[in-house]
């Protein structure tokens, strides 16, 4: 099956009108021996038979619907409500391109200066962009933006930032020929207990520091304090980047009250399902005075000739189209139908609702926090404030833990070991408003089994 | 689709909402020991609205769009075609959409089957020897295969200095490889729209790291030398990337490796209909041959036995380039479309797609400028209007397409086109919708010269009008501001 409408009396139409014989003719330019290739797919198949092979697919794989599930690190399940999907997948939103024509691209445009002001309530910034791919490239082009400003290329980051969007960082800074310093921030015990070691990025940070980098919550979980950091960094003459989870900022103070000069952040949690990782949402907001090095789209609010209000991509002098090699970033697609979910959700929650899912995930974290430590064998680490995650450290290795977890049709938490061996016995637990005490009580009771 | 639509934080009023949350199973903390208070936030201005507000918002603001679903989008470089809903069917079935990418590999067999099988359709369609799917649109993917470049330029000894970059070519293209640390050096195109040989054999040299080209390029039409080129850019040890946004021409006609191209990026927003959602999210695919091979990023998927697995023990890659695997919702829609296609039915796409374009070129002729008259590809550059008409510009004839009822085409690029005015059917339209649209551009080419003001006036039927883009500019107002 295909989607090509045409008759064969509309084609030899076509051609006649063309003035060519048959449609080979059309293809001359490319070279003869290699025209027309054996390509090998399969052959086609109709609607049902397309539904079919992919719903197998998807039930050889668990899902946390069914499964209950305590993965976080970076994708985190958390509620979507139904209007979410209702509304994104209205036509008009989902087909439309990029707004280059702003008369006919008012919705998307007003969505984009809605989700701007939302990202900047949220984060207490001044300026946001209309998304980028994810929170790791977000952070990535944050810390590129930071040094052209800076004119500097030593950048600063805690090794309690998540670690792939460190690697991506290192894959970014690869062309800019940056010098990554990763600072070791936590030490561990020998009974497995996590000791911030925060003052060792202050120490870190020199004259030619362009920027440090900080997670808020950090990877494991907990929040760092801030302030002396950021004073250190501006004295330096450096830049603040902070990575924030916008479900924590429902109740955290926002990054712009404690000095961050940009702040970026995975939004997908308030947007879209985990989606085996993909599409997820950057967020990235920054200070007025750097929104012309700003990379990525922007909405900007204008009136047409009539005096009405309107929308239109603004600021564009700083972008690929525009300025070609000097553009502050190649960016061009984003990530809008996400920032419209986002947009949906974050209406839909209001100021109550993104409380109440904040103090959901932490009256539900700490409770199955306190369970687990109460555990012969296990323990629990957090040497911060957390909202959603924590470590504990487990009476054996935690891929046999997961094993065993599984069997009791349990998704364990993220193992810490795939990020250095000396960390194999701890276990990243993420709990979210979703994850019912039911859902606890049964990792709980199946982590007993294995206590010591 | 006229009614101004107020912004949601002016439909907000104290003390409403629309959310629906469970009540809390689990004994009630003291949350200043769990949180100080130094660490909590005071206020939070966010828009305070029922569901049923929220569902009237977004339903109004998107009657304040135009889409594919509306009508026809001739956007040239965009591939604007229909966008099959099964795709979306299927990527919202919770096997897909609910799994972490975190469980344990036994757990995702089929998501790892899936990736690997259209990372396989990919390659056969293009002729590669192996791709990735990880980068999330068409410029993440241009800068994944440019850093392999460098990455392979650096494993020889010397990263280089200069990339080739036609002057037709996308902005990304520039941009990427400046991200890349690469200076963009600049060959002109020929009077057939095409590189210029003579130019491009002057700049060649062994400080060349590569050519970024896109094939066919942006004027529509297909290098006919770029088998000759790839010869000499290899000669010299440079490399050839191929921006794929305009693959939809080659689909089943040739396979970008056979000409000599090192390296293609694939838009899965554009050829293979995965939605645009009004910016995104995208979906790119690195394709590569042997020689770039060990570049791509971490992880793949690999087979063994049946049993599907990540491999990361790949020491030469470049590293990672997203969070976790790209976006992999839409390679599912992406997987549906070329099994739904199949052998034959990507053979037609590209087929139909390039005969479109060259009705659409034939017909339009006469009453607008074809700088370039060779057969063209997947789309067609005109130069504006034939008949030049006092004070008329193509941005005129572009608005006035919009009181017709269709979105205009692209305008203004290629930059080496005056008046440019780029037009890109796709397959997916029928004879009868190019002939509505013929009508409709030969009609206003005639009001050019008879009632100017039409155009210049254009588009009076749109939610609004002519924006004031200078201001916009020059006094941004980016966001709501709560009240003082």
């Amino acid at each position: 099956m295909d989607y090509v409408p045409h008759s064969n009396e509309d084609r030899e139409a076509m051609l006649r009108a063309i003035g060519v014989a048959g449609s080979e003719d059309l293809f001359h330019d490319i070279p003869a021996d290699v025209r027309h290739p054996h390509l090998d797919l399969p052959p086609g198949m109709s609607e049902p038979e397309v539904i079919r092979h992919l719903n197998a697919l998807g039930q050889q794989n668990s899902n946390v619907l069914e499964t209950p599930s305590f993965l976080g690190a970076g994708c985190y399940n958390h509620f979507i409500p139904s209007i979410v999907n209702a509304l994104i997948l209205r036509g008009e939103f989902l087909t439309s391109y990029t707004p280059y024509q702003p008369e006919l691209s008012q919705g998307t445009l007003q969505v984009m200066y809605e989700f701007q002001s939302m990202v900047c309530l949220l984060t207490g910034m001044d300026v946001a962009n209309a998304s980028m791919y994810d929170e790791a490239t977000a952070t990535a082009e944050a810390v590129l933006t930071a040094c052209s400003i800076t004119r500097r290329s030593k950048v600063v980051v805690p090794d309690t930032f998540h670690p792939t969007t460190l690697e991506v960082l290192e894959t970014y800074a690869e062309g800019r020929e940056l010098t990554l310093v990763r600072v070791p921030a936590f030490t561990i015990d020998d009974d497995g207990t996590f000791h911030d070691r925060w003052d060792a990025v202050s120490a870190a940070i020199d004259d030619d520091t362009a920027c440090v980098a900080v997670q808020v919550p950090n990877f494991f979980g907990w929040v760092h304090e801030c302030q002396d950091i950021a004073e250190s960094v501006h004295a330096h003459g450096a830049m603040f980047v902070v990575s924030a989870d916008p479900v924590a900022l429902g109740i955290l103070t926002p990054p712009g009250e404690y000095g961050a000069d940009i702040v970026t952040g995975e939004g997908h949690s308030l947007a879209l399902p985990p989606g085996f990782g993909g599409p997820r949402l950057g967020l990235y907001a920054t200070r007025k005075k750097y929104l012309r090095q700003m990379p990525g789209r922007v909405s900007g609010m204008t009136k047409d000739i009539d005096g009405k209000r309107g929308f239109v991509m603004t600021l564009q002098a700083r972008e690929q189209h525009i300025r070609r090699e000097k553009a502050t970033s190649n960016i061009c697609t984003n990530e809008a139908l996400a920032a419209l979910a986002f947009t949906i959700n974050v209406s839909w929650l209001g100021p109550a609702g993104m409380r109440k899912k904040a103090e959901l995930c932490l009256a539900k974290s700490h409770y199955a926090a306190a369970q687990i430590d109460a555990l012969p064998g296990f323990s629990v680490t957090a040497p911060g404030p957390y909202i959603k995650e924590f470590v504990a450290h487990c009476p054996a290795a935690v891929s046999a833990v997961n094993e065993h977890l599984l069997a009791h049709g349990v998704l364990g938490g993220y193992d810490l070991g795939n990020l250095r061996n000396e960390l194999g016995r701890h276990m990243l637990v993420c709990v979210t408003e979703l994850n019912s005490r039911q859902d606890i009580d049964r990792l709980v009771a199946a982590l007993g089994e294995i206590a010591t | 689709m006229q009614n101004a639509e107020p912004l949601i934080f002016e439909r907000s009023s104290p003390g409403r909402h629309g959310y629906s949350l469970p009540d809390s199973d689990v004994p009630a903390l003291d949350s200043e020991e769990t949180v100080p208070a130094h660490w909590r936030r005071e206020s939070l201005a966010l828009p305070e609205a029922s569901e049923l507000d929220v569902v009237r918002h977004f339903t109004q603001l998107s009657q304040r769009n135009y889409s594919i679903e509306h009508g026809f989008y001739p956007l040239g470089s965009c591939t604007m075609k229909y966008n099959p809903k099964v795709n979306d069917a299927t990527a919202g079935l919770p096997g897909f959409s609910f799994v972490h990418p975190h469980q344990p590999e036994s757990t995702i067999q089929g998501a790892l089957a899936l990736i690997h099988s259209l990372s396989e359709a990919l390659m056969k369609i293009t002729g590669y020897a192996n791709c990735s799917l990880q980068p999330a649109a068409g410029a993440h993917g241009e800068l994944c295969g440019v850093l392999m470049m460098r990455a392979h330029h650096v494993k020889q000894g010397n990263p280089r200095r200069k990339m080739i970059i036609p002057d037709s070519a996308h902005g990304t293209n520039p941009a990427t490889a400046a991200m890349c640390g690469y200076t963009a050096i600049e060959v002109p195109s020929s009077d057939r729209g095409t590189v210029d040989m003579d130019a491009l054999a002057a700049l060649l040299d062994e400080d060349v790291a590569g050519l970024m080209l896109t094939v066919p390029n942006t004027l529509g039409l297909f290098e006919q030398d770029i088998v000759e080129i790839c010869r000499m850019a290899h000669e010299v040890g440079a490399l050839v990337y191929c921006d794929g946004a305009n693959m939809n021409a080659l689909l089943g006609t040739v396979q970008p490796a056979a000409l000599g191209l090192d390296v293609l990026h694939l838009n899965l927003h554009k050829t293979f209909t995965t939605p645009h959602g009004g910016g995104g999210p995208g979906a790119g695919a690195i394709c590569v041959n042997e020689t770039l091979e060990p570049y791509l990023p971490v992880p793949l998927v690999k087979e063994e036995d049946g049993v599907y697995a990540w491999d990361y023990d790949r020491p030469d890659s470049i590293g990672r380039i997203h969070s976790f695997y790209g976006n992999f919702l839409n390679q599912v829609r992406a997987y549906t479309y070329i099994c739904t296609l199949g052998d034959e039915g990507i053979k037609r796409a590209g087929e139909y797609a390039v005969l479109n374009a060259n009705y659409l070129k034939e017909r339009l002729r006469d009453a607008y400028a074809l700088r370039y008259d060779r057969t063209c590809m997947h789309e067609v550059v005109f130069a504006g209007l034939k008949e030049k008409a006092e004070g008329v510009r193509t941005l005129d004839v572009a608005k006035r397409m919009i009181d017709y009822g269709f979105h205009p085409s692209t305008v203004y690029f290629p930059l080496i086109v005056p008046e440019a005015l780029m037009i890109e059917p796709t397959e997916t339209e029928n004879k009868d919708t190019l002939d509505a649209f013929i009508d409709a551009l030969l009609a206003i080419a005639e009001e050019a010269q008879t009632e100017p003001e039409k155009l210049k006036e254009a588009p009076v039927s749109a939610p609004v009008r002519r924006l004031d883009e200078t201001t916009a500019a020059r006094r941004p107002n980016l966001r709501w501001q709560p009240p003082e």
